[in-house]
This record gives structure tokens, sequence and C-alpha cells, in this order.
């Protein structure tokens, strides 16, 4: 049975360290699949106007290319190239949340993120998705500093 | 709703403001402008109004009520066996996590609530109990619960037949479930009722959601900061919608998508902390309420004068028939159709039967009717049209006071609220008009902006006039689209009957999957 490694990226430098620690986690484990997923911030309880409901089909569609073309598609394309076995993911919702629940419905050992890149007012008041996911998860969390 | 010119309160409002002695000269002008409306639009309007001989009943207020009575019954009180479900979808529960990032139903319920919660359910009501006595709202509480009904009906069809772009746009509303569903059925005449609903649709757009809203905005402005032209406050409107509707400033729109929840929840808890602190009147005053509603305690024209102005209001607030929601929830990308019906059906629960009662209780807890301390009845004012009121505030000033009486600052959010509900409700209508103009004209970016700049021309228009007879008109246009509206539901509900008995045994099947945990 090989393992699961969950890594979220957030097209950060963060995010890249995770991904490399990931990388060396996969050599060491041996038989390993990475999973490389990027969260796109979105409340289904937020508040729009008619014609931004109109629209929004298409604008979905844009993000989740936008975020595969730059963000998922060249990290596990790396991946791939240096041999692992590897896949990309991209899921609209709240990051800490949407991260527990793909690790949970993928079955993956453990998640790796990097630690927050966010800052000021609203993580003091909201905390950061890591903190967030830290707190949260329902499997073992590392978070690369 | 948009109907308070009809209903008085408008004028209300107007004589808060005082009448400007500069409006004066400028108003023959004004007045061959409105005299020559008149003449050409009176019999329409006339008739859209008009009464059962020998009462003041306007029919269209019938036809709506019965409507939404014969779907609460042909669809089995689905308002009341599917109301859990709808809080489920509403939640999120009935979601699949892959569909995540499309419009949730929280968010469609959310953009039809803010084209509805209004004005009316500030001032239209307090009208409402103003003539009617607390009794009014046992009867507004009642259509409120039947419309619920008709709002399922619409929006279930709205999402089924709306059209769906090769870019991932959409466009639905009832002149596209008319022709569609029409021509499903095999009837004739879909098209010519689906384009006679879009003219009707434009007019409304242009007039009650849009020039009203730009009147009474005005009003409470003025009513503030003290008298000064409209057109200034027109401007101030036109240039802040047109912001948002062509330069698509999303900004401007979060934020007042943001803020006007927030006044709908503040205008809510005001007044249950008003209610809270008179508990120990609450009962008294749902038995003014009850005994009210069939006894009309001495209300002008008894237990009907209560049942008529109930009636009214909850037809003119929720718009349920009048196919406006099917427009604003037919956004949402579903696989069942009906599920936006299930969601839908929560607005006139929320408009009405909780929003609008609310303004009830206040205005009744407060004690702003007058009561003759002999008769235990209402007493009517020296007209003996409305009850008597202390102070003699009525519309949108009764409710200002009855809140002012538990908090004294009250009517400073009042006032504010107002004003963005009116921008909301624009905001709302801009949309609706637009999609009935794209059906009359063809979708495309020229057209759309030949549509847009007319809507913003008509908010200065309508913030500096005071045009009685084309606010008229277009509150006749509004409920002229529940005329057409609601006779092609007759015609369509066997389709939304098919949906609801598949869904219904899929669901208890289990076919239809849960996500959440």
């Amino acid at each position: 049975m090989s393992a699961k490694l969950l890594i979220g990226l957030d097209g950060a430098a963060s995010g890249s360290r995770a991904l490399s620690y990931g990388k060396r986690m996969a050599t060491l484990i041996g038989d390993c699949e990475i999973l490389v997923a990027y969260v796109i911030e979105w409340s289904p309880y937020s508040f729009q106007t008619a014609e931004e409901n109109a629209q929004r089909h298409k604008r979905r569609e844009e993000e989740l290319k936008l975020a595969n073309e730059r963000v998922v598609n060249p990290a596990v394309k790396a991946l791939q190239d240096e041999g692992f076995k590897a896949s990309g993911i991209v899921r609209h919702g709240h990051v800490a949340e949407v991260l527990n629940d793909l690790a949970v419905e993928k079955g993956a050992e453990q998640i790796i993120v990097g630690r927050s890149s966010e800052g000021g007012f609203a993580k003091r008041l909201f905390g950061s998705a890591t903190s967030n996911l830290v707190m949260h998860a329902s499997v073992p969390v590392t978070v690369i500093g | 709703m948009k109907n308070l010119a009809k209903l008085g309160a408008g004028s209300a409002l107007t004589a808060l403001v005082g009448s400007p002695a500069l409006a004066q000269e400028a108003m023959s002008l004004d007045q061959k402008v409105n005299e020559a409306f008149a003449a050409v639009t009176g019999p329409f309007v006339n008739f859209i109004f008009m009464s059962f001989p020998g009462t003041n009943f306007p029919w269209i207020v019938m036809w709506l009520v019965i409507a939404a009575t014969v779907f609460t019954l042909y669809f089995g009180f689905v308002q009341f066996r599917f109301f859990k479900h709808a809080i489920q979808l509403v939640k999120g529960d009935y979601s699949d996590p892959n569909d995540a990032g499309e419009v949730s139903h929280f968010q469609a319920l959310a953009t039809a609530l803010s084209g509805t919660v209004g004005l009316g359910n500030i001032a239209g009501v307090a009208v409402a109990v103003g003539i009617g006595g607390p009794g009014a709202t046992f009867w507004m509480i009642l259509a409120g619960l039947l419309g619920m009904a008709s709002k399922f009906t619409e929006c279930t069809l709205g999402v089924k037949y709306r059209n769906e772009y090769a870019d991932g746009t959409v466009s639905g509303g009832p002149m596209y479930y008319i022709s569609k569903g029409f021509k499903e059925l095999g009837l004739p005449g879909g098209k010519f009722l689906a384009v006679l609903f879009s003219i009707f649709c434009i007019l409304g757009a242009l007039g009650g959601g849009n020039m009203f809203q730009a009147n009474q905005a005005h009003a409470q402005i003025s009513g503030i900061v003290g008298d000064y032209p409209g057109w200034i406050t027109g401007i101030i409107f036109a240039g802040v919608v047109f912001a948002v509707i062509v330069g698509g400033i999303k900004s401007i729109a979060n934020v007042t998508e943001k803020v006007v929840p927030i006044m709908g929840i503040l205008y809510v808890g005001a007044a249950l902390i008003i209610l809270l602190v008179n508990y120990d009147k609450i009962g008294w005053a749902f038995g003014q309420i009850f005994d009210g509603a069939f006894t009309g305690l001495g209300v002008a024209g008894g237990m009907v004068g209560a049942l008529i102005q109930g009636f009214k209001r909850a037809a003119f607030s929720n718009e349920a028939g009048v196919g406006s929601a099917a427009i604003a929830h037919s956004a949402v990308r579903t696989k069942e159709p009906i599920t936006e019906g299930f969601v839908s059906l929560l607005e006139p629960l929320i408009d009405t039967v909780v929003i609008c009662t609310m303004t009830a209780l206040v205005i009744t807890i407060s004690q702003q009717l007058i009561i003759d301390p002999e008769t235990g009845n209402y007493m009517l004012n020296e007209a003996g049209s409305s009850i008597a009121t202390v102070g003699g505030t009525s519309g949108v000033a009764l409710t200002s006071a009855a809140f002012a009486s538990g908090i004294s600052w009250f009517p400073y959010v009042l006032a504010i609220a107002v004003i963005l509900f009116a921008f909301s409700t624009m905001i709302s209508w801009s949309y609706y008009g637009l999609k009935a103009w794209t059906y009359l004209f063809g979708e495309g970016k020229g057209s759309e902006l030949t549509f847009k700049i007319i809507f913003c021309v008509f908010i200065v228009i309508g913030a500096a006039a005071s045009l009685g007879p084309v606010i008229d008109f277009s509150d006749a246009a509004i409920f002229a689209m529940a005329v057409v509206n609601i006779f092609c539901l007759y015609f369509l509900m066997k389709l939304v009957r098919k949906e609801l008995m598949s869904y219904g045994s899929r669901l208890r099947s289990g076919e239809i999957k849960r996500f959440a945990k």
C-alpha cells in the first residue's frame, strides 16, 4: 500500500518550501504519492449582485483555469519530471476546511503546508488558514517555516 | 415594496419634507408632463388597480392571493412539507463540494431578498396597520404564507427553462419559461405572452424599481439634512448605480450587498429589543392582532378593511407571483431546478412573515395608534379614513415614531436603512429590467449598455420630479407582470408538479445525496 501526502500550495514562497519538504518525505517513505492542492478562498455565504450570480459559472471556470495553469500544473509537472507520483487538485472554499476534507476524502497520511503567508489585522481577528488547519485537522499536519 | 405612492406613504414622506417654494415655479412644466402622461396611461392604471364593484378591494390583490391559494393546494402545502428541506439546502447540506465556487443557494436567496426587502417593509406596513389596524397583520401573515407557494412555482420554472450560453453565463426568468414551457406543452401564444411580460418588466424596473426608489430616498435624505433639489440626489445615485452596473465597480456593490443584510438584521434586532423591553405587552399585542383580524376593532371597513390592508401589503411586499424573483434565482447552477424553488419559498417568509410582522408588532406595542379608553376600539382620525396616531404620523414617520419610543436614536439608523434598501432594490431591478430588455432586443454589449444608460437617466428623473402618474403607471406595470406571469403559471404548474413528484421520491429513497456530515 502506498502512502499519500497532501501538500497545500498558496502560490507563494511558503508553498514552495512545503513542496520541497514533501519531496524529501516522499523520498524517505519510498512508495509515496503526492497530491498537490490549491484552494481558492470562497464562501457560499457572501453577498453578490444578480449580475455577478449570472456570471459566476464563467468566473469559476476562469479561476480554476488560472490556478491550474499558474500554480498546480507546474508543480505537478516538476514533481513528475523528478520521478514522483503526483497529481493536482483545485477547489473553492475555506482553505483549512477544504484541505482537511481533501485529506480525509483521499486518504492522505498527512497534510504539509507552509507557514501562514497572511498578515496584519485579518490574521489577528480570524486566525490564519494554517493555524485553523492545525487546530481542526483530522490527520497530522506538518507546518513548514 | 414599490407601491407606496398608491398606498399613501409617498405623500406621508413628502409631507415630512414640506413642499419647497422653488418647486412651485417648476411645477408648471412637471404638471403638463404629468397630465399628458396620466391621460395616456390612466385607463391602464385604472384597470390594474380597479376595485371590485362596491368595495375598495383591488382585483389584482385578489388575483395574487387566489393564485397563491391555488398553488398551495395544488402542491399539497409544499411550503410546510419542504420547509425543513429548504433550510437544509440554504445551509449547503446537499451541495456537492466539487461544485464549490458556483452560486450557492444562500447567495441566490440573499440576492433575491435584497430586491424585495425595502421601503415596503418599513413604510408600507405602517400604512397598512394605520388604516387596517393591528388585525391587518394577521391577514398579511396568512397571505405571506400562501405566497410562498407562488414563489416556489415561478422560481422552479425560472431555473428549469433558463438559457445557458457557451461562455458559461445564464439568463432566465418568466419570459424564458413562458416561451419554452408553452412550446413544450404545445400551447400557442407563448412568445407573445413572453414579449408582453418583458415589456411590463422593463416598465416596472424603470418605475417601481427605480424612479420610485430614487424619489423616496431623496425624500428621506432631505427629511434629515433639509430641503435641496432632487436632481442632486438623482445625479449622485445615478453616478453610483452607473459605476456598479456599467463600470462594474464591484467594491460598491459588495459594500451595499454586505451592509443591506446587516441593516435587515439590525432592523429585526431593534424590533426584538423593543418587544423584549415591552414583553408584558406582547400577549396583549397578539390579542389585538387576532381580535382586530375578525372584528376590525373599530377601523374603517371593519374586518374586511383589515383583511384588504393585510392582503395588499403582503402582495405588494414580497412580489410573489410577479415573476421578478424567478429572474434573480435562475442564476443558480443546480442539477435539480426544484431545489431553487424550495429555497425561494423562504423569501415571502423572511420578507413578509418576519420583517413586516416585526414592524407591525412594534407599531402596535408602542401604542402609537390611539385607543378609545371607553370602547377599547381604535379611534379614527378626523377624516375617518385611518386610525388616529400620536402626533398624527403615518407611513414611514409612524414606523419611525414607533421605534423612537423604544430607542430614541433609531430614526437615524432607519433613514440610512431606507436609503440603502432603495439602492439595493435599484441594483436588483436594473438586472431584472436588463434581462427583459435583452430578451426583446438581444444580448450584446451595445444593447445592454443602452438599457443601463436609460436606467441611470430615469434615476435622475425619479429623484427630481414628483411624477405621481408615472409612478402609478410603473406600479401598475409591476402588477401587470403578475397578470401575465400568473396566467401562464396556471398552464405551466403541471411541469413543476412532475419535478416535485420525481424529486420527492428520490429524496425519500436517498438517491438525492446529502453531503453534510
